[in-house]
């Protein structure tokens, strides 16, 4: 038994070349972790930043994209690190990422990078305000700044366009619907009053039912659609793959409530793509959409 | 303590019937009456109740087309649908409750015990997640591949359960059914997983019970399977009576248990998977309502297994009132309302009356 005492002194008594390891370790981690340096190996799983930090040509940095990412092409070849309820972490840490792009919920993988010492990057959409302001804020961070205000810039320039172009126009009564159980009109979630859905659907030119309800989704039953009466319904899927058949089905759904001014004229719409739903780079191209559908004698 | 209530009860109320057997028929009959009754008043009252103030004139006017009438629709589309699923399916689910629980002589027996519900969310999940590929021919999708599910776990289990030729083994009946459970909750899991998160959403929301299905076709869908559970149902008190004493007890005084287990496994499971398939699966209703009818009337199944099935659907119109109304114009998940309001009110039941 002493003997075995004695080992395990030993053993754990610090060596001369571990403690050379442990101190240059330290000095190293505040250069990489706590610097405001411009990261050059960033991993994002955020498809909406994603999208951003292509958009501001910071394509070279980025090791790593999160699983739902799909935009644009160029991230096929990138590693796959999870997504926002089950990022990767040993993937993200075998990366040697130094700054890390995560939504701000994920509050335990930013805790557990941050004492790994690697930077972290985190946000939690909100408005259209919101959103460009995003995008300036992950310009400045991974240096940038230009090609970001150019990005916003050209995203207000394009809304400020179609805000001139829908001047004077009555703005239609609009519900945005964003799910829907397939082929059915249950568990419809559609736009409340805040948010970034319901900023685009208001930049185009349209007049949310549900804008007195403050709140970024709701669950509608089938009774406040009709009571709401909407005289356009946009419904919004991320699925850009759907086939026609299955589309014109799904638009046929609708039929049912036929006292519904959209239905009854004809005027309910699916748009079909990522952009709707992921408040990145491309929203004025999504809100031109929505406007497209709002207004279609005055938006090409 | 409430299942040796409930397990030591039927053998007095046998010793009642030989003794007084016609004061009890009219009893158990005017008891029916009255919880067909509450059924029957809850179905009728809940289309007229809802956030927004309808006229009953001008959903009967015959000058205004149905396609341009709002309180119709209102009236025909979103509320009544409802009433009627919410009656099956309440019914079904409690009676399916009683019928297991006798079945499996275990009080804590619930429609969703022996896997049928997992198999139906499974069945759901799959399309919700990944599409539904017979979209163009109309087929409401989500319920009847949720059927689909029930009756493929219905097939193992019962499979699983008469595989030694040596009758129907509760034992093995109830085993493999939580076992099924396990298993399709963790395939359900890696089908969520899987897909993309506004689906995983949809997936969730689907979980939590929803009968707000706009129009009739998913009931008609659900009726056949349903009248086969419930005709099964009518005839199985006396011998689910004599089965809650053992089955060895039961075949002494007459009773084919063997055939009676099959049927009572059977009926429940087919009433629970087109009830999980028409609304979700809503919890709570299958094991507070049979238990509550319990306490009230005693546990003679003549008497239980009717009057469940009718409280049962009356419970669920009313909770449905409450999911459609109180959070208007957003709708609260039906499944929350019925363990919120069952589950105290059950407790509260239970510490009274001991």
């Amino acid at each position: 038994m002493p003997i075995r005492i004695n080992r395990c002194r030993m053993v754990v008594r610090p060596r001369p070349q571990y403690l050379a390891v442990m101190l240059s370790l330290i000095a190293w981690l505040p250069v990489t972790g706590t610097a405001q340096q411009h990261p050059q190996r960033i991993v994002s799983v955020v498809p909406a930043l994603t999208e951003a930090l292509f958009a501001i040509g910071a394509n070279d940095q980025i090791v790593g994209v999160g699983s739902f990412d799909t935009m644009p092409s160029e991230i096929i070849s990138l590693p796959r690190v999870g997504g926002l309820l089950d990022p990767d972490l040993e993937q993200i840490f075998s990366l040697r990422p130094d700054l890390v792009v995560l939504y701000g919920s994920q509050a335990d993988q930013i805790e557990q990078l941050t004492r790994a010492g690697i930077a972290t990057f985190s946000y939690i959409h909100g408005g259209l305000a919101d959103s460009l302001s995003t995008l300036r804020r992950l310009g400045a961070r991974t240096g940038r700044e230009a090609a970001a205000q150019q990005v916003v810039s050209m995203i207000i320039a394009r809304l400020a366009n179609l805000d001139i172009s829908l001047r004077g126009r009555r703005r239609p009564r609009a519900l945005l619907v964003f799910g829907r159980e397939p082929g059915s009109l249950r568990n419809i979630y559609a736009s409340g009053g805040i948010g970034f859905l319901h900023d685009m659907l208001e930049a185009a030119g349209g007049h949310n039912v549900l804008a007195h309800v403050a709140r970024e989704s709701i669950q509608l039953t089938s009774e406040a659609i009709l009571t709401t009466a909407p005289e356009v319904i946009i419904e919004l899927t991320y699925n850009d793959r759907m086939t026609l058949d299955t589309q014109l089905a799904e638009l046929a759904v609708w039929n049912r409530l036929s006292a519904v001014p959209a239905v009854r004229n004809q005027r309910v719409h699916l748009l079909l793509g990522t952009q709707f739903v992921r408040p990145g780079p491309r929203l004025a191209e999504a809100t031109t959409a929505i406007a497209r559908a709002l207004h279609p004698d005055v938006v090409p | 303590m409430i299942s040796r209530t409930v397990l030591t009860k039927p053998l007095t109320l046998a010793i009642d019937t030989v003794r007084a057997p016609e004061g009890l028929r009219r009893r158990t009959w005017l008891l029916q009456l009255a919880f067909g009754a509450l059924a029957l008043a809850a179905c009728a009252t809940a289309p007229l109740i809802g956030p927004t103030t309808i006229s009953l004139r001008q959903v009967f006017d015959p000058a205004i087309p149905f396609a341009h009438n709002v309180d119709a629709q209102i009236f025909f589309i979103a509320r009544l649908p409802r009433a009627l699923a919410g009656a099956l399916v309440g019914g079904a689910l409690a009676g399916a409750g009683v019928v297991l629980q006798a079945l499996l002589r275990n009080p804590l027996a619930t429609p969703f015990t022996l896997g049928v519900s997992a198999g139906a969310s499974l069945g759901a999940m799959l399309v919700i997640s990944f599409g539904w590929p017979f979209a163009a021919t109309g087929l409401p999708a989500v319920p009847v591949a949720s059927f689909v599910g029930a009756l493929g776990a219905l097939a193992i289990v019962y499979a699983l359960a008469t595989i030694r030729r040596q009758g129907l083994s509760t034992l093995v009946l109830l085993l493999a059914g939580v076992t099924l459970n396990s298993l399709f909750s963790a395939i359900i899991l890696f089908v969520q997983f899987l897909a993309e998160p506004t689906e995983t959403l949809q997936a969730m929301r689907w979980v939590m019970g929803n009968l707000d299905i706009g129009n009739y076709r998913p009931i008609l869908w659900a009726v056949p399977p349903l009248s086969v559970a419930f005709i099964i149902f009518a005839r199985l008190p006396r011998a689910l009576n004599l089965l809650t004493l053992g089955a060895d007890s039961a075949s002494t005084r007459g009773i084919n248990v063997l055939a009676t287990q099959r049927l009572a496994f059977l009926s429940a499971s087919l009433a629970t998977g087109a009830a999980v398939a028409l609304a979700g699966p809503i919890g709570f209703i299958g094991i507070i309502i049979p238990h509550l009818v319990r306490l009230l009337v005693g546990a003679d199944h003549r008497l239980v297994l009717p009057a469940s099935t009718y409280l049962g659907a009356a419970f669920l119109v009313g909770c449905d009132v409450g999911a459609r109304t109180l959070l208007s114009p957003m709708e609260l998940p039906v499944g929350v309302i019925t363990a919120l309001l069952g589950g105290p009110f059950f407790l509260w039941l239970l510490v009274r009356h001991r």
